[in-house]
């Protein structure tokens, strides 16, 4: 079954004004696969997850997702297998009230209303939310978005979630209990992020992309073992595995 | 906090009145939004120097406000925040129509004062009508209402969308107006200048979210429709409530309510 594989073949994209983003990308991930895309402002993240879901189209190179090759024609069905959340909870979080938010996904499927019912009930329990059902979104703490854009993505029954920055301006529980939600979940995962403690929790892989291409691709631990790598790339060890100031020993 | 700020903090004051329970709250966005409308025809509809007609017209206002548990105090403080609009419109009616068309005793009054006044009451009326509507009903049900009224959705999603981004765009306009009158110091008001970029920068901010926007619900399938899973049930209560509101405007419109009232009374008396 290569149902939820996801395959990056020398992918460019240059924007109009001649940015090169991204010159060259390529990996594979595979079914229930979770990896961290790490990299430094404008290395290219953000360019490389609007292709995942067909928002962008590839300058050159290819983007495989399930079955399919993307394409004009199969965009519909990607987005259908990959659920995209953004870096934003207000982009998007649009509808009046968060019900009508997570059912915005399936009523595009065309499901019966019964099915729609039943897929926004169990999105809303899995990330704990249902007390908000009715709740107008720009009224929700930082949390609370950010559980609600989740069940947004898991109405529409996606098999690869793709997540961007999914930690930023949450406070610290907040943050713990979001990666604690995330681990539950038994997608295939795809995080573009600079929190890399959160990629050391989550992601037992880790790609590195650096001025658009792979500077680096395996398992975390080992990536953020490498110091020359991390610096060349703009990086830094994750906090967790830097030397503790209070008692100086390290990791 | 900044104006803006407080200002749109008091617009979800609407939200909160509208999910109280109430004979008038249960009523179907649809109906309330019928009554609305009639009653909004009707009160443009009157003469210009007809006052006393208007006068009846009061009790649909007043009515809700009693019934749908509404503080009054509250709608009255917004209708002053509008009304200088309407107290300018009608300014110059006193200078220009100066013909003498009422005597209260000694004093002559002139057309211009009459319309005047009658430009401020049909102001009132049709803005409290237009208040108590989203009070009672909800800006979004009320956008549901129209759009289930064959309302074009291009424009009913454009109302829907509105009303959820507007808080997003005010919180960054007061960011905005913050940071530049921490740095400006001299306390003075914005000039022109620095107010034009920086709309100018809204502006392009509202754009790319708009963009990101776009691609959020591209990737959640969107066609170009927005679907609404909200059921509306339309009850003899609702066509009661819009039936009985449109009785009683037509009644108001043809007959003169007061003096038919007045000469009853006085009839009896005799």
């Amino acid at each position: 079954m290569s149902h939820h594989i996801v395959e990056v073949k020398d992918l460019h994209y240059t924007y109009p004004g001649n940015t090169q983003a991204l010159q060259g990308v390529s990996f594979r991930i595979e079914h229930g696969e979770s990896v961290g895309i790490v990299g430094a402002n404008g290395a290219g993240k953000s360019t490389l997850l609007q292709h995942l879901n067909g928002y962008l189209v590839p300058t050159q190179g290819t983007v495989r997702v399930g079955d399919y090759p993307l394409t004009k024609e199969t965009v519909g069905q990607v987005r259908r297998t990959v659920g995209m959340v953004f870096q934003d909870p207000d982009d998007q979080l649009f509808m009046p009230t968060v019900y009508e938010d997570v059912a915005f996904g399936p009523l595009n499927l065309g499901l019966p209303p019964e099915e729609v019912a039943t897929r926004v009930e169990r999105a809303l329990e899995t990330v704990g939310v249902a007390h908000l059902r009715d709740r107008p979104p720009y009224r929700l703490s930082g949390g609370e978005k950010r559980a609600v854009a989740i069940a947004t993505v898991l109405s529409m029954t996606p098999d690869i979630l793709v997540l961007d920055e999914p930690t930023s301006n949450l406070d610290p529980r907040a943050r713990r209990q979001f990666i604690g939600l995330l681990k539950s979940f038994h997608h295939t995962k795809i995080i573009a992020t600079h929190d890399l403690d959160l990629v050391l929790d989550l992601c037992e892989r880790t790609i590195v992309i650096h001025e658009g291409r792979v500077k680096a691709d395996g398992p975390a631990l080992e990536i953020f073992n490498n110091a020359i790598l991390l610096n060349e790339s703009h990086l830094e060890k994750p906090l967790r595995m830097q030397a503790c100031p209070a008692c100086g020993k390290s990791g | 906090m900044s104006n803006i700020e407080s200002a749109l903090l008091d617009i979800g004051g609407f939200d909160i009145l509208a999910t109280q329970n109430t004979p008038i709250h249960r009523r179907d966005p649809r109906a309330k939004v019928l009554a609305a409308l009639a009653f909004i025809v009707t009160v443009v509809s009157y003469d210009k120097y007809d006052l006393s007609g208007l006068m009846p017209l009061f009790i649909y206002p007043v009515a809700l406000v009693a019934v749908g548990n509404l503080p009054p105090g509250y709608l009255l403080g917004k209708l002053l925040l509008a009304s200088p609009f309407a107290l300018i419109i009608g300014i110059f009616n006193p200078l220009l129509d100066r013909s003498i068309i009422m005597q209260l005793g000694p004093v002559h009054v002139s057309g211009g004062w009459v319309s005047y006044v009658s430009i401020l009451l049909r102001f009132s009326l049709t803005l409290s009508a237009a208040l108590i509507l989203i009070s009672t009903t909800g800006f979004n049900s009320v956008c549901l209402a129209l759009a289930r009224m064959k309302v074009p959705k291009s424009l009913t999603v454009q109302f829907m969308l509105l009303y959820r981004y507007i808080f997003v765009l005010a919180e960054e306009a007061s960011r905005m107006f913050k940071a530049w009158s921490l740095r400006s110091l001299s306390g003075r008001r914005m000039p022109m200048k620095v107010f034009g970029s920086l709309v100018g920068q809204l502006l392009i901010r509202a754009l790319d979210r708009a963009q990101r926007l776009h691609m959020a619900m591209l990737s959640r399938g969107f066609d170009g429709e927005i679907r609404l899973l909200r059921p509306l049930a339309f009850g003899m209560k609702d066509l009661i409530f819009v039936l009985g509101w449109a009785a009683f405007f037509v009644l108001a419109r043809l007959y003169d309510l007061p003096q038919l009232l007045g000469q009853t009374v006085m009839g009896m008396a005799q």
